[in-house]
């Protein structure tokens, strides 16, 4: 095992790669920008170099900034979390030139799962079902009504090497879909630096389901359950939970044995994820993309496996043998759930920047918090606006839930406006705590 | 005189209109841009623009006045 690691990344990741760091008796680095400067993460770290200024592109997305700090601080391996350059083929390799180890899978791997039309047609190739789309890029508008003829409407409108939701429309019919476009590729563009733009059949009553696999340094790939992340605003994740409450046992053993097949189709290793989009009424699936990465939402498969996934991180990409028995099928034990808090108001969802005042993290029986801010740090406009993961876990999905309402009303946040008055109203929704719900439930729940 | 004031902390991303021009309710004068989001804003009002107080690339805090519509 390498003896130190620098971790590539900032807030509550940065801090939960640390924990279990320390605890393997890895000596943690830590990068800041000027924005982050006062974030425990920093002070957590066993070693903390400066990068520079807040914009990500002078200091988290800076692969020479990174490179430089670990060589001035001897770290043996890098950590890129998720997000910034965790999904960067080109990052990857020059960690692994100047002699770092890389903790995720090979660029190889990378490179072909990170352009969403190559993924598809290798994803079709190794027999994992996918929606009706685009094999090829998409070149202009004319091209995109030529093509969702063919598709069928609605279609789904989204960027080829994009993420996070960002550029991502769904079209209807032929004037919407060529404004869809051009939004689009403007920010292909601009968000991911190309513009190549694919379409596919769009499900509005889909659920998003994803399988968490682990590819083993000897070559296995196991699957670990799967994460519902049905619960979205603007095409990103609010809320997950593990076990998945809309879908049957056999569907779930399906999309297990599709995301061991996609893992091996790429020699996947390292903790990867496998998102698809489930028609729940239908019991069928197909297959969304490959995130190849520590994915945000992986404290529920810790919740109800047992399982340190960023520690059979560091074992994997040490070369050495997982934690836990690989041969024995991992099975999960009760139920887990993931609230997203951001710093939102939360009726409309939009950006609260703001210097925190007051912050008390629930905590008790089942409870986990994962966070990247206390009292008086402040929440800059720089970064995503994520201040902390509020994970509940319960012998069952109704006792998750009556934690999570619990700690929801436990959890004080003062300065930014936080989503934590929507996580009370999910929490007592109908539909989602019937657990039959979809993509479509915080819009339904906005509706005027 | 209607002025339009930032809602939040942000970067200006981007300037749509320049003093002088005629808008209507609802155009887009500046889209702004915090926490990885892109956020316009609107005029909310038929006017002319009499006054631009941001240009692309500046920081904006809560409550800074944008733009003046007269």
């Amino acid at each position: 095992m390498f003896d130190s690691v620098l971790i590539a990344n900032r807030g509550e990741i940065a801090r939960r790669i640390i924990r279990t760091a320390r605890r393997m008796g890895i000596r943690s680095i830590a990068v800041y920008s000027d924005a982050d400067e006062g974030l425990p993460y920093v002070s957590e770290a066993d070693e903390a170099v400066h990068l520079g200024p807040s914009a990500p592109a002078q200091s988290y997305l800076d692969a020479a900034l990174l490179l430089d700090a670990a060589r001035k601080t001897g770290a043996a391996a890098v950590h890129p979390g998720y997000g910034f350059l965790a999904e960067s083929a080109r990052f990857a390799s020059a960690v692994s030139a100047a002699g770092l180890t890389w903790i995720g899978p090979s660029p190889d791997a990378i490179d072909r799962m990170g352009d969403k039309i190559r993924a598809r047609n290798l994803m079709a190739a190794a027999g994992v079902p996918v929606a009706p789309g685009s094999s090829s890029p998409v070149a202009d508008a004319d091209a995109a009504v030529a093509e969702a003829e063919r598709i069928g409407y609605p279609v789904m409108v989204k960027a080829a090497a994009g993420g996070g939701g960002i550029g991502m429309s769904a079209a209807y019919d032929d004037d919407e879909l060529r404004k869809a476009f051009d939004t689009a590729r403007t920010r292909a563009e601009r968000f991911f630096g190309s513009p190549e733009i694919l379409l596919e059949r769009y499900l509005s009553r889909a659920r998003h389901v994803e399988v968490q696999i682990l590819g083993l340094a000897d070559g296995r790939v196991l699957a670990l359950g799967e994460r519902d992340c049905s619960v979205q605003r603007r095409h990103q994740k609010v809320a997950e939970e593990t076990p998945s409450p809309g879908i049957s046992p056999e569907l779930r053993a399906e999309m297990l044995a599709a995301a061991v097949r996609a893992g091996e189709a790429v020699g996947y290793r390292g903790a990867g994820t496998v998102e698809c989009l489930v028609d729940a009424g239908e019991g069928t699936f197909v297959f969304l993309e490959m995130n190849t990465r520590l994915q945000v939402e992986h404290p529920v498969t810790e919740l109800v496996t047992g399982i340190d996934l960023v520690e059979q991180q560091f074992l994997i990409a040490a070369g050495e043998p997982v934690s836990f028995d690989p041969s024995a099928p991992v099975a999960p034990h009760g139920h887990a759930i993931e609230l997203r808090v951001y710093a939102e108001d939360p009726k409309r969802f939009l950006p609260s920047p703001g210097k925190i005042s007051v912050w008390e993290e629930p905590s008790g029986p089942g409870v986990r918090v994962d966070s990247g801010y206390a009292a008086g740090t402040t929440v800059t406009p720089f970064y995503d606006p994520l201040l902390a993961k509020l994970c509940t876990y319960g012998a069952t999905r109704e006792e998750a839930l009556e934690r999570a309402r619990l700690a929801v009303a436990a959890f004080r946040v003062e300065g930014p406006k936080t989503n934590l008055p929507f996580h009370a109203e999910l929490l007592g929704n109908a539909e989602f705590v019937s657990g039959d719900y979809d993509t479509g439930l915080v819009s339904r729940m906005r509706q005027p | 005189m209607a002025e339009v004031r930032a809602e939040m902390v942000a970067n200006v991303w981007k300037v749509l209109v320049s003093e002088g021009d005629h808008v209507d309710d609802g155009d887009t004068l500046v889209i702004l841009e915090s926490m990885k989001m892109e956020i316009p804003v609107l005029a909310e009002d038929v006017g002319t623009v009499t006054k631009l107080h941001v240009a692309e690339g500046d920081v904006v805090q809560e409550d800074d006045l944008i733009a003046e519509i007269g």
